[in-house]
């Protein structure tokens, strides 16, 4: 019973409803008392987190009334579906701007220039205003050059889509095949950039989802293909402690990574994949993993988001069983080819980096 | 660029949970987040998620005294959200890059550090507070989340008079700062 009274004490002194002359008993007694001065502390403490989490607890739900009202209104949507083409749009008049004020800060140089001409050398002026036509001729030429290059980018891409997606991907078969993880395509479309930063249009030819992944074709004019791949893919399975190597985009630049096979089944004894022992990042999906004699021998898929360093492959053979489902579906007319041997195992490693580069992409999927 | 005295006063409304405020908050900012949480492998409900604990992260800053925010409102939200939205999918561990919008950020570490904070303190005293059961909870919830009297209370839960209820309330707050401070942490 007493300790209630005190605790009621110490809840009318916090909530400031004290007179002045109780006050000042209870603070005397609270001063002389470390006993009473740690409760009173440790009650004002406890009533700030439970009046935090009342203010919290009210917010949480003032935001989901507000939610549920303005859904009701129209004001938002529940969509999941993104409203395309504002980002390219907004490129668009982010690129115009700054060229029309580079052709305006041209232009004015330009008539200060050919004004101060005039009136310093009156007698030779024609040539120097030809001159400076000229120049005007070039800023403009350099621009429509600007211009094109923003064109060129857009006219790879479909106008007004979106990219919801990006990975890596390698060749498998000269001709343009490529493959990469499904979870990579998240759209409709996709588009890939070799090691030069050339981009080329893809057509999404055969996605397993189960396996986790697709293949595309390169389907541009601008491609050509390669007489022949310098790796083979392995069938069999690869051995613990196993040295390898991997090429890939977790940026805009390709990036080299190595580690060792580290077990022989994948997340939760997954038997489609390896485990491997090396850094990888996001980006990393649909990466070739090698070996010491450029052999693919998996393809990077998923790591273990609490520990570091540990990622997964999904296993060679796998690639076999997805190009033979395309190969049966695809009437036989442009079958997918394996090499059957790689050429680069004596080279040193720098000089099988320098021609596997261009085989490894970097694999942008959108929207519509 | 500095808040303007426009959004000084949004932000006042959202300290003091004023629906008209909110509602505007909401209004302006919500779709900006939804776009780029469908844009980087989010759901609509991932959306209103991570928006709403960003509104929250904010309501916290609003509410302390040497609060001065540095950019825009709309600036703010979206860097919370970016960074809470980028944090989860490094979660869950995919491979896939995630897709910036043109959208200019800042950095929230600090903020957000905080606010994990008191999301831990919130879910400490959530959690504690469901494990009291009834009609404890009620009872505790009565008195200090909607301030009602020990009268009201008395009535309410059928006790004959308010020293009864206080008495009860009493051995509730017992229990629950118990539970409370078993897991919460006061050196932090």
């Amino acid at each position: 019973m007493e300790d209630l009274i005190l605790l009621e004490t110490i809840e009318k002194y916090l909530d400031n409803q004290m007179d002045a002359q109780e006050k000042a008993a209870f603070e005397l007694v609270r001063k002389n008392t470390p006993e009473i001065d740690q409760m009173v502390v440790e009650h004002a403490m406890f009533l700030a987190q439970i009046n935090q989490y009342s203010a919290i607890k009210s917010i949480k739900q003032t935001l989901a009334q507000t939610h549920q009202t303005l859904l009701e209104r129209g004001d938002i949507t529940n969509s999941a579906t993104v409203s395309s083409g504002a980002k390219i749009v907004q490129l668009f008049h982010k690129y115009k701007k700054v060229a029309s004020i580079a052709a305006s800060v041209g232009g004015v140089i330009a008539l200060f220039i050919s004004g101060l001409a005039l009136y310093l050398s009156p007698v030779s002026h024609n040539s120097q205003i030809q001159q400076l036509s000229n120049d005007i001729a070039a800023i403009k030429k350099s621009q429509q050059y600007q211009g094109k290059l923003i064109n060129e980018v857009k006219s790879k891409l479909p106008a007004g889509v979106k990219f919801i997606s990006g990975g890596s991907g390698f060749l498998i078969d000269a001709k343009g095949f490529i493959i990469t993880n499904a979870h990579v395509i998240k759209g409709t479309g996709a588009i890939v950039v070799d090691n030069n930063g050339k981009e080329y249009v893809a057509e999404i030819a055969l996605i397993d989802q189960e396996k986790d992944l697709a293949i595309l074709k390169i389907d541009d004019a601008d491609y050509t293909s390669k007489k022949s791949l310098p790796y083979s893919i392995r069938k069999s399975t690869t051995d613990l402690g196993e040295e390898i190597f991997t090429l890939g985009y977790p940026r805009n630049e390709i990036v080299y990574g190595t580690g060792y096979l580290s077990a022989r089944s994948g997340y939760e004894g997954d038997s489609l994949s390896y485990q491997l022992q090396m850094s990888a990042n996001p980006g990393n999906s649909g990466a070739p993993v090698f070996d010491n004699a450029g052999e693919v021998v998996g393809v990077l898929s998923t790591r273990e988001a609490q520990l570091e360093g540990v990622v997964f492959a999904l296993k060679s053979n796998n690639i076999y069983k997805v190009v033979n489902d395309y190969n049966a579906s695809n009437e036989g007319s442009k079958d997918i080819k394996i090499a059957t041997r790689t050429s680069i195992s004596r080279l040193s490693r720098k000089k099988q980096i320098a021609t596997l580069e261009s085989c490894v992409f970097y694999v942008k999927s959108f929207d519509k | 660029m500095k808040a303007t005295s426009n959004e000084q006063a949004l932000l006042k409304g959202l300290a003091n949970n004023d629906s008209a405020a909110i509602e505007l908050l909401y209004k302006e900012n919500f779709s900006t987040i939804q776009t780029f949480i469908l844009a980087n492998n989010g759901s609509y409900d991932d959306a209103k998620d991570v928006f709403q604990e960003a509104m929250i992260a904010l309501y916290e800053k609003a509410q302390t005294e040497s609060f001065v925010l540095t950019c825009q409102i709309k600036t703010y939200v979206y860097s919370v959200c970016r960074r809470l939205w980028l944090k989860r999918l490094q979660q869950k561990g995919r491979f896939t890059h995630p897709i910036d919008n043109l959208e200019e950020s800042i950095s929230v570490d600090d903020d957000l550090e905080a606010h994990a904070k008191h999301d831990a303190a919130y879910a400490i005293m959530d959690r504690a507070l469901k494990s009291l059961g009834e009609p404890c909870k009620s009872l505790l919830e009565g008195y200090y989340l909607q301030k009602m009297d020990m009268q009201a209370l008395a009535a309410e839960f059928g006790y004959t008079n308010s020293d009864n209820a206080k008495n009860q309330k009493y051995k509730c707050l017992m229990r629950l700062k118990k539970l409370f401070f078993a897991q919460y942490n006061i050196g932090e």
